[in-house]
C-alpha cells in the first residue's frame, strides 16, 4: 500500500503536526511564537522540536538578540516535500 | 476510527497554517461601527461647510477659513478616535472568544502591513496640502487606504483585499468629480466599512459563535 507508506510516522503526534503546518507557511518562527501558537510546555515543545531536527526536517539556529538567547526554527527542503506528502496522503485516506 | 483521526489531523494543519500566518480575530462588527462614525462626520462636516463644497473654488475658499479648518480636523479626529478604540475593542473581545492572543506575531505584522501604505498615503496628503492642492487629498485618501487595505488582506481574512480595491476605485473615479469629495468619503469610508464590515460579521462571526456553543 503505497498511500499508507506517504503516512509518515515523524509527523504523527499533534505537537510535531503543529510545528510543521506552522514552518510551512511561515519562512521561520522562534521559540515562544510556536509555544503559544501550540499551547505547550517549554519541555513538551523541545522534545518535540528535537525529534523533528534530528529527521532533518527542521532547521533549529541559536542567536542572541541583544542579551537573550533566541531559538528560530525554520523547515528544510527535505521537511517541507515530506510534510507535502503526508498530507497528500492524509487527503487520500480521507477520500475513500 | 482511523478516519476520524486522520480528519482531525488535517483540520489541525489548516488550523495552525491559518492561525500562524494571519490575524483571524478581526471584528467585521467594528468595520460597521467605523462606517457609522464616518457618515456621521461626513454629516458634521457636510453642516460645518453649509454646502458650500459643491465647487473646487469653494473647497479652495474653505481653507482660508481657519475656524472651519479647525472644526473639520476636529471632527475627523474625533471619528478616527472612535472608530480605533472599538476596534481594538470588539477584536479584543473576539480575539478572547477564539483564543487567540490580540498582540501577537500575526496581528503585529498586520498592523505593520497595514500602517505602511497608509503612513505614506498620509504624509502625501499634507504634502498636498502644502502646495494647495487640497482638491487632490480626498481621492488620495481613499486610494492610500485601499492600497493599505489589499496589502493587509495578506495577513488577516482575504475578503478585506476586495474591500480595498473599492476604494482605490472609487478614489481613482473621485478625480474626475473634484469638489464632491465629502460624498465619496461618506460613501467609501461609511456606507463600505458598513457594507464588507456586515458581510465579514455575518461570514464569520456568527459561524464562529456557533462553534463555541458545541
Amino acid at each position: 500500500m503505497s498511500i499508507i507508506n506517504n503516512i509518515n510516522k515523524a509527523f504523527d503526534h499533534r505537537i510535531r503536526l503543529g510545528i510543521m503546518s506552522i514552518l510551512m507557511v511561515n519562512d521561520h518562527a522562534d521559540f515562544n511564537m510556536l509555544k503559544e501558537l501550540l499551547s505547550v510546555t517549554d519541555g513538551n515543545l523541545a522534545s518535540h522540536a528535537k525529534a523533528l531536527e534530528k529527521e532533518a526536517f527542521i532547521k533549529v539556529e541559536k542567536q542572541f538578540i541583544g542579551r537573550k538567547p533566541n531559538t528560530r526554527y525554520s523547515a528544510t527542503k527535505l521537511g517541507k516535500l515530506e510534510f507535502k506528502k503526508h498530507i497528500e496522503a492524509l487527503e487520500k485516506l480521507i477520500g475513500r | 476510527m482511523e478516519q476520524n483521526k486522520y480528519l482531525e489531523d488535517i483540520s489541525e494543519i489548516k488550523n495552525m497554517m491559518s492561525r500562524s500566518s494571519r490575524f483571524i480575530s478581526l471584528s467585521g462588527m467594528s468595520g460597521v461601527m467605523a462606517g457609522v462614525y464616518a457618515l456621521v462626520g461626513a454629516f458634521l462636516a457636510h453642516k460645518v461647510l453649509g454646502g458650500l463644497s459643491t465647487t473646487a473654488e469653494a473647497t479652495a475658499s474653505v481653507r482660508s477659513d481657519l475656524f472651519v479648518v479647525q472644526q473639520l480636523y476636529l471632527i475627523a479626529f474625533g471619528v478616527m478616535l472612535c472608530a480605533v478604540v472599538t476596534g481594538i475593542i470588539l477584536t479584543l473581545r473576539k480575539s478572547k472568544r477564539s483564543g487567540e492572543k490580540m498582540w501577537d506575531v500575526s496581528s503585529k505584522r498586520l498592523v505593520a502591513n497595514f500602517l505602511i501604505p497608509l503612513i505614506a498615503g498620509g504624509i502625501f496628503c499634507l504634502v498636498l496640502i502644502q502646495y494647495k492642492i487640497a482638491w487632490l487629498v480626498a481621492p488620495a485618501t481613499l486610494v492610500f487606504y485601499g492600497l493599505a487595505c489589499v496589502n493587509a488582506s495578506k495577513y488577516t481574512l482575504g475578503d478585506i483585499r476586495y474591500m480595498g480595491i473599492a476604494f482605490v476605485a472609487i478614489g481613482l473615479i473621485s478625480t474626475q468629480f473634484i469638489g464632491y469629495g465629502l460624498y465619496f468619503w461618506a460613501l467609501g469610508f461609511g456606507l463600505f466599512h458598513i457594507v464588507y464590515g456586515a458581510l465579514m460579521h455575518f461570514k464569520y462571526d456568527r459561524k464562529r459563535g456557533g462553534n463555541n456553543e458545541q
